[in-house]
């Protein structure tokens, strides 16, 4: 049900995204989604690769501090409050999202939507039983 | 004004008669009342009586701060705590201060040399003293208010913070004295101009300022924004505190050291050896008055040198010039003393984090400012924004809890900061003195 995604430590330099998308074109990895939070010191860049492990370990060789974390890959209806219903179905049940954000790529009608929750077995147990498909991390990476 | 005559105008072969005549008896005090002392000097194999003439306090052995942190709190007293009237303590290095107390006596001393050193920076009876430095175990404040009392002069015991009531307080008081430590001084001069109050219009004549080091430069733009004349005040709690050492108004030129108080000596930090006047080197100062907590050849780390040419304000007391640095990796930030050693013992006890970690200090609209750049470790690293925030406001927190300074923390890359044992690796300091 979940999907890994890559989380790397990134103080606010000039120039440390695109070595970092330079390491994986390197290795051949291919960024499926990404999104960069940041503060006025450090960012945190996630992203959804097509090969986890070999973007974690490139990565680290390089001096990144790098971490895996689960996160759920909903399919959301590509249409008005296609999003509003899911946020509203998992608030109902309690459910905070930390952070979400979306694939760069389309599914038929269907955005795909990148979730971080508190709960995540719970949160996507509520999405699958409420309709909501769940796009597991090998179909994701694939996409 | 000369506030002693007699003392600060002695010629030095009567001064040092004095010195030799106080040395021995603060030796022979030290070595019946303070264990540490006595161990000294039998490790040594020097007996208090061995000490003939000045140059004998060259075969003596060093006390550095390590042996007054040694002895926390009160081992290094050589009076029972009945003769004890009050207790000072510097800001701690890995939670340890260092403690000092005084006799009424020593208080007594300490008032008349900072009678004198107000008197030096051009403070009369007549004067109104506005006292910015801090009150408290901190020797600034109560050091100036007891010699401004002494000198008969009225003191405004204003303490440190509050600036925009200082600057109110300025206007209506009229002070005539500024005593403050020289980041600060200017600090009120940026607070007064955005309150629409001009130095020019206040009352001020001089300023007498310490507690860390500052430069030529800083000395002119605190004589320009704040229309008054700057003098350089010296001083350590594990001497007295303030009041070792005073620049002249009238010269501007180098400390006079009370030396009927205290004996310095500059010596080659490496090898211990004494250097001769004028040679640049460690300041070593031995108190000879002091009766609750004499010091003996203690290890300032301040870097000086001194010179005993009689002055032009008529005082025979050897000057030192103005600090010029630290043997050690100590920083002194608004006043606070930092060792780069306590940063990293409250980074130590914060989970995930790595003791890698680089201290950034500058001076930003004249208050010093610490950043300490801290390498996350993968232990330590969330995904989430907020958790990362919380865990810089943690090592924020405990810094300004053990150290009494607020610092900002930057979190670093892994492996960004430069892997050396030395100070320069760990502190960079863009402070222009």
């Amino acid at each position: 049900m979940q999907a890994q995604q890559i989380s790397i430590f990134l103080e606010n330099k000039a120039g440390r995204l695109s070595e970092v998308t330079g390491i994986l074109s390197d290795a051949g990895v291919n960024i499926r989604a990404l999104s960069l939070a940041d503060t006025s010191d450090f960012g945190v860049l996630r992203l959804i690769v097509d090969d986890n492990e070999k973007a974690e370990s490139t990565l680290k060789k390089s001096g990144f501090t790098v971490k895996k974390t689960p996160v759920v890959a909903a399919l959301v209806n590509d249409r008005p409050g296609g999003l509003h219903g899911i946020l509203d179905l998992l608030t109902r049940n309690g459910i905070n999202v930390e952070y979400m954000y979306a694939f760069v790529q389309q599914s038929g009608d269907n955005a795909v939507m990148i979730f971080r929750f508190d709960k995540i077995d719970e949160a996507a147990r509520i999405l699958s039983e409420n309709g909501v498909e769940i796009i597991d991390g090998d179909r994701l990476y694939a996409m | 004004m000369i506030f002693n005559i007699e003392y600060e105008t002695m010629p030095r072969e009567a001064l040092e008669s004095i010195q030799l005549r106080r040395l021995q008896a603060t030796l022979s005090r030290a070595y019946a009342a303070v264990p540490f002392y006595r161990n000294q000097l039998d490790g040594s194999g020097v007996k208090p009586g061995d000490v003939r003439s000045l140059s004998d306090l060259s075969r003596l052995p060093f006390t550095t701060k390590q042996d007054l942190r040694d002895n926390y709190p009160f081992n290094m007293f050589a009076v029972p705590m009945d003769n004890v009237v009050r207790i000072h303590a510097s800001s701690g290095t890995t939670g340890q201060p260092t403690v000092v107390g005084y006799t009424a006596r020593d208080i007594d001393t300490w008032a008349e040399l900072m009678a004198r050193a107000l008197s030096a920076g051009g403070a009369t009876r007549g004067d109104i003293i506005h006292n910015a430095y801090g009150y408290g175990l901190f020797t600034g404040g109560l050091g100036v208010h007891y010699g401004a009392e002494k000198l008969g002069a009225s003191i405004i015991p204003v303490s440190g913070g509050n600036t925009r009531r200082q600057v109110i307080i300025m206007k209506d008081f009229g002070p005539s004295i500024l005593t403050a430590t020289p980041s600060y001084s200017l600090h009120l001069a940026e607070a007064a101009e955005e309150m629409g109050v001009s130095f020019r219009d206040l009352n001020f004549r001089f300023g007498v300022f310490g507690a860390e080091p500052w430069s030529e430069s800083m000395r002119r733009e605190i004589e320009e924004k704040l229309h008054l004349k700057a003098v350089d005040i010296y001083g350590l709690s594990e001497v007295i505190g303030p009041g070792v050492s005073i620049e002249c108004h009238e010269a501007q030129n180098g400390l006079h050291i009370f030396e009927d108080h205290f004996i310095p000596e500059i010596i080659d930090p490496e090898t211990g050896q004494p250097l001769p006047w004028g040679e640049t080197g460690e300041l070593v100062i031995t108190s000879i008055t002091k009766e609750a907590f004499p010091v003996i050849r203690y290890r300032t780390r301040d870097i000086t040198s001194l010179n005993p040419e009689p002055c032009i304000c008529g005082r025979t007391m050897a000057r030192m010039n103005k600090v010029s640095g630290r043997t050690d990796d100590m920083l002194i930030i608004r006043g606070v003393n930092v060792f780069p050693s306590q940063i990293e013992s409250v980074l130590m006890e914060i989970k995930g984090v790595e003791p890698h970690y680089q201290l950034e200090v500058d001076r930003r609209d004249n208050l010093d400012t610490l950043t300490v750049r801290v390498e996350i470790s993968d232990a330590a690293f969330s995904d989430e924004v907020k958790e990362l925030q919380r865990l810089s406001a943690t090592i924020e927190n405990n810094i300004k809890e053990t150290l009494g300074v607020s610092a900002s923390v930057k979190l670093a890359e892994p492996k960004t900061i430069a892997r050396s044992e030395g100070k320069a690796a760990r502190v960079i300091d863009r402070r222009k003195l």
